[in-house]
């Protein structure tokens, strides 16, 4: 799966806790999930448990913290498909 | 000088009607609410029926945002939501703001969570699952739910408070809500309830063997208050709301007024002298009742509706010994009296304030809503309160004063007096 596949997909997984959808549409991966996407900090429970379970995989507590533009989301969720 | 506190918004989630308009007309009608429910046949219930509103979930989105609307499952917060919110929309007020509303606070009661939507959490704890939980479970397990929900979408920054006294809840929360103005610590309070009876509370409640279950073949007559064959009261679910305001708040920014709240009183029977968890103390519903009109500086002659409690358990009629007692008022003076209970069951947390907008609407409109089902009076009622005071159809009156009480588990009782409103 290439970056941008994942990145299509991670839209739909971003989509249902952000308002502002131009944005959405727009993302690229230096987009913070706070502060452009407007993405309530206790939602980011709920990206990666969305996430999880989208890709199968487990992203541990250590590996979510760095979750916090699009860009590392899509490291973290690459590197655990490497891994699969 | 005392403020005075007047009511300028209502909002309604009930079984026979949602919004103002479509209630207001089943009021009229007498329209039952009632409806027979296939899985409560299938879950060997004894009763089957139940006074559930046709809501419409999606229409959330109207309310609150996307993401709010995503995730949220508790019934409870739904409907406490719409009605909340239709009451700040009918008293003329926008729902954003990027202030808090500093001057307006919120009181809004219910009985429990939603424990159908709280099943999920519970199996996904037991199959070792709970990192899947994710952040939205707390704010709807919470009792705080409802509350939480409608001040974050309105941005209220005064007292907030969620209220809990089984059915008399509802009551309970408007006249804090009354209270808060009239001692000047708010001037406008957004104030209601809500009720969500989902199968455990309602199988809970069947095995207490205090429901309705003769007419689960004719559910529009299962809910039977005052009348000889009344044999329980049929849980209901839904909500109401109303905002108070200040009087001369209301007044300034020209909003129109429905009614005035006089006063009310809350009180226990401490479970004492015939009072247990779930049967009332006489003198302490007799003292409720007095203190209200105490309270209110209404005499009972003044008196031209009472808009009961009157579940359709035995209760009803010492309610109305309760009440002939409290006012002194008999036979054919004994003030009309109706029961809300007729169409929509019995709502629990969320009954005082869903009948206390329907106290306030037969004031606006002048008329007395039937209590339905009531062919066969039961004849120890007829000995306190003469047939004609228990009206079976709508009746046309001048309305200037409802006594409106609720009586709740655990021996709380609760009661308000709205009046017309007169400058």
């Amino acid at each position: 799966m290439t970056r941008q596949d994942i990145l299509d997909e991670l839209k739909k997984v971003l989509a249902p806790y952000t308002t502002n959808k131009e944005l959405l549409a727009g993302v690229n991966e230096q987009t913070d999930l706070l502060q452009d996407l407007k993405i309530n900090s206790a939602n980011l429970v709920d990206i990666i448990i969305d996430a999880e379970s989208k890709y199968n995989i487990e992203i541990d507590y250590d590996a979510a913290e760095k979750m916090t533009n699009v860009g590392s989301c899509i490291d973290v969720i690459q590197e655990r498909l490497q891994q699969q | 000088m005392s403020k005075r506190v007047v009511v300028t918004g209502l909002g309604v989630v009930s079984p026979n009607g949602i919004g103002v308009p479509a209630f207001l007309e089943a009021l009229w009608q007498g329209r039952s609410g009632i409806k027979f429910m296939p899985l409560y046949e299938e879950l060997k219930f004894s009763c089957q029926v139940t006074g559930m509103p046709h809501f419409e979930w999606e229409q959330l989105k109207n309310y609150i945002s996307e993401v709010t609307f995503y995730g949220l499952k508790g019934t409870n917060i739904g409907y406490g939501l719409v009605a909340a919110l239709d009451a700040w929309k009918d008293a003329g007020n926008d729902f954003d703001t990027d202030e808090p509303r500093w001057e307006t606070g919120c009181v809004f009661g219910n009985s429990t969570s939603d424990s159908e939507a709280m099943k999920n959490v519970i199996t996904r704890v037991d199959n070792k699952e709970a990192r899947k939980l994710g952040s939205r479970v707390v704010e709807q397990a919470m009792n705080s739910g409802v509350t939480s929900y409608i001040v974050g979408r309105l941005g209220l920054g005064n007292k907030v408070i969620t209220n809990s006294a089984a059915c008399a809840t509802g009551t309970q929360a408007i006249l804090m809500g009354y209270e808060y103005i009239k001692h000047g610590y708010a001037q406008r309070m957004l104030v209601g309830s809500c009720e969500h009876v989902d199968p455990y509370v309602f199988g809970a409640f069947d095995s207490m063997r205090v429901l309705s279950r003769k007419f689960n073949d004719q559910p529009e007559k299962a809910s039977r208050p005052m009348s000889a064959t009344a044999g329980g009261f049929v849980p209901g679910s839904g909500a109401g709301a109303f905002v108070l305001e200040d009087l001369d708040f209301a007044l300034a920014r020209g909003a129109k007024i429905y009614a005035e709240v006089l006063g009310g009183a809350t009180n226990a029977g401490g479970q004492r002298n015939g009072g247990t968890m779930t049967a009332a103390n006489p003198a302490g519903v007799i003292r409720c009742i007095e203190d209200a009109l105490r309270l209110s500086n209404v005499k009972p002659e003044q008196i031209d509706l009472i808009s009961g409690h009157l579940t359709a358990t035995n209760a009803d009629k010492y309610e109305i010994e309760f009440w002939a007692k409290a006012l002194n008022r008999r036979g054919k003076d004994f003030p009309v009296t109706n029961s809300l209970k007729s169409m929509i069951g019995h709502c629990l947390s969320a009954a005082g304030s869903i009948e206390s907008v329907a106290s306030v609407l037969q004031i606006q409109h002048g008329f007395v809503h039937p209590t339905i089902n009531l062919e066969d009076p039961n004849p120890e009622i007829l000995e306190i309160a003469d047939a004609e005071q228990l009206p079976v159809t709508a009746v046309k009156k001048d309305i200037n004063i409802v006594a409106k009480a609720n009586f709740g588990f655990g021996d709380v009782n609760s009661c308000l007096l709205f009046s017309k409103f007169e400058k």
